[in-house]
Order: structure tokens, then sequence, then C-alpha cells
């Protein structure tokens, strides 16, 4: 089991930006200590959602070429905290992306209420052999896959968005959010 | 073309989403990093948001040129040398580099890199004269 902190992709669109949707559940065992009889999801896991959401956005529009590490959180804020049963549909953009990095900005609902304001800042880290190991394109494509990224996916063009074909690829649930 | 008052502003504005800063400490002397907090990484983020904010390319050491200071024949034991001080005169006008005459100590550079630095350059980009 792995590191997953958005479930399904709802939108998802190549280069601008994307729809996803994080549903709470009191089978998420770190809630039962967070706190005992009155469980939060914690709001760091917001921030790792929409980093996930917003590495996911940048990686494909850049090729699954480089390596965008979340390097900094320049904003973060949280008007309440989710609670098992919630459903949480964080929509990220991406601001700009350049060869060295990447910022994505968004939101995160509880229905109609506005739960957190995010920005993700994405350095384009020199690949090196950790690096590599720590994300690869046959990782990310697998991760694409089973969060449901191609279900979903336009092109800026508004055609479907297809995957490229990277062979054979890892187990999603094994690799991916490791490190 | 925005006049030095919108620079500022906008700049301001910038510092504060990049830094997560309040806008009364975003003053034009205030330096980057001793009283704004500012990180490597946020120089990163800070030319990508004022690119964008002013429509403008800003190339890698335009603004910020830390080639100078890794350079041997411009930094010795510590200090920037001469020649030093004379390329990042070259390099960064819009910077007031006579401030390190008097101690060229590298870790004085933080000194120049201030508010005031980044809305000069701005103003040089856009055409603003001064």
């Amino acid at each position: 089991m792995r590191w997953y902190w958005i479930d399904r992709f709802l939108e998802f669109e190549s280069g601008s930006h994307a729809v996803a949707v994080k549903n709470v559940t009191l089978a998420e065992e770190h809630l039962h200590d967070h706190f005992p009889g009155s469980p939060l999801m914690p709001n760091s896991l917001v921030i790792e959602g929409f980093a996930q959401l917003g590495g996911i956005l940048v990686g494909e529009h850049i090729g699954f070429t480089g390596n965008m590490i979340l390097a900094k959180v320049p904003k973060a804020q949280f008007h309440f905290s989710p609670r098992p049963g919630d459903s949480l549909t964080y929509r990220g953009q991406i601001e700009y992306v350049k060869e060295d990095g990447a910022l994505v900005s968004g939101q995160s609902h509880c229905g109609d209420e506005l739960q957190a304001e995010v920005e993700v800042f994405f350095a384009n880290v020199l690949e090196t052999e950790r690096t590599r190991r720590l994300f690869s394109k046959e990782e990310l494509l697998a991760m694409m896959k089973l969060l449901g990224v191609y279900e979903v996916g336009r092109t800026s063009a508004g055609e479907k968005l297809v995957p490229p074909n990277f062979g054979e690829l890892p187990d999603p649930m094994d690799t991916a959010g490791r490190g | 073309m925005p006049d030095k008052e919108e620079i500022f502003s906008k700049v301001q504005e910038i510092l504060c989403d990049a830094l997560g800063v309040d806008e009364d400490e975003v003053v034009p002397e205030a330096t980057l990093t001793d009283d704004l907090g500012a990180e490597s990484i946020d120089f990163l983020d800070i030319v990508f948001r004022l690119e964008k904010s002013f429509d403008i390319k800003i190339p890698r050491g335009e603004l910020f040129p830390d080639n100078v200071l890794s350079d041997e024949r411009y930094v010795k034991d510590g200090q920037i040398t001469p020649e030093g001080l004379q390329e990042l005169r070259a390099r960064m006008p819009y910077a007031d580099v006579d401030k390190l005459e008097a101690n060229p100590d590298i870790k004085e550079m933080s000194q120049v890199f201030t508010v005031d630095m980044i809305c000069r350059f701005i103003e040089g980009k856009v055409g603003v004269e001064n």
C-alpha cells in the first residue's frame, strides 16, 4: 500500500487544470490517533493531495521529463479540518511551468464550502541516481492510470488524452509516493 | 507601461505571496534574506512570479547573478575582489553594489538584494526612466 492523498481525477486538462476528489474515511488508521474520539484529517495531508495533483499536472505537461519535486508551499490557508465522511474536491491550476520549476495553485471544497487554499511550488531537480529512483516516468504514468486521468483527461485542444507507451508499468500500489 | 508606484505595489504583492510576509514588512530597504526570510528556492519562485506579473522574460542569472560569486576570479578567501565588485556593477546596474566597498565579505552580498533592487530591475526591464 502506498501514500495516496487523492482518490480519483474528475477533470484533467493538459497544461491547464485538474479536479480530483479525496474521500475521507474512518478506515484511515491515522484518523484514530488524530485525534482519539475526534477524528480530523490533518491539513498537511491536504497539502500532500495538492502536491500529488500538481505534480501529475506538471509532469504530464512537460512530457514526463525532468524531476519536479515539491520544494515549497508558498500558501496554505485552511478554513476547517475535514472529518470522516467528507468528500473533498481539489481544484488545481498551473500558474506557470518553466524549465527550473512550476507553481500550481488550488482550492479544496467540501460541498460548497471552501476548505483550503493552497499553492505548491515544484523545483526541477537534476536527474541523479537517487532522484530517478524516487520518481520515474513509468511510476508517474502508472499513478495517472490508477487515478483515472486517462478516463477524463483532455488535451489543450479538447481531444481525448492518450497515455504514452512506456512499455510495462510498475504496480502503482507498490511504487507511487515513495520518498 | 507601469509607473514606479505601480511597480512597487506589484513587487510588494509578489513578495508577500512568495515569502508569506505582511505588506508592511515589504519596504524598499528591506533585504530579501535577512529581513524577509527568503531562502534559495524562493529566488526562483520570485523570478517566475515577476515574469508572469510583468509579462517579461528574465533569463537565469540576470536578476540574481549567483555565478559571479562562485567564480574564483571574483571571490578570494570569502572576500569579493575589486574585479568581482566591478563585474557585479556591470551585471547589476540596478543594484547598490557600492555598499560592499567597505566590507566586501561575500556574506554581505545579501545586503544588496533588497526590495528596491528588484523594483529598479523591473523599471529597467519595462523601460521606466529614472
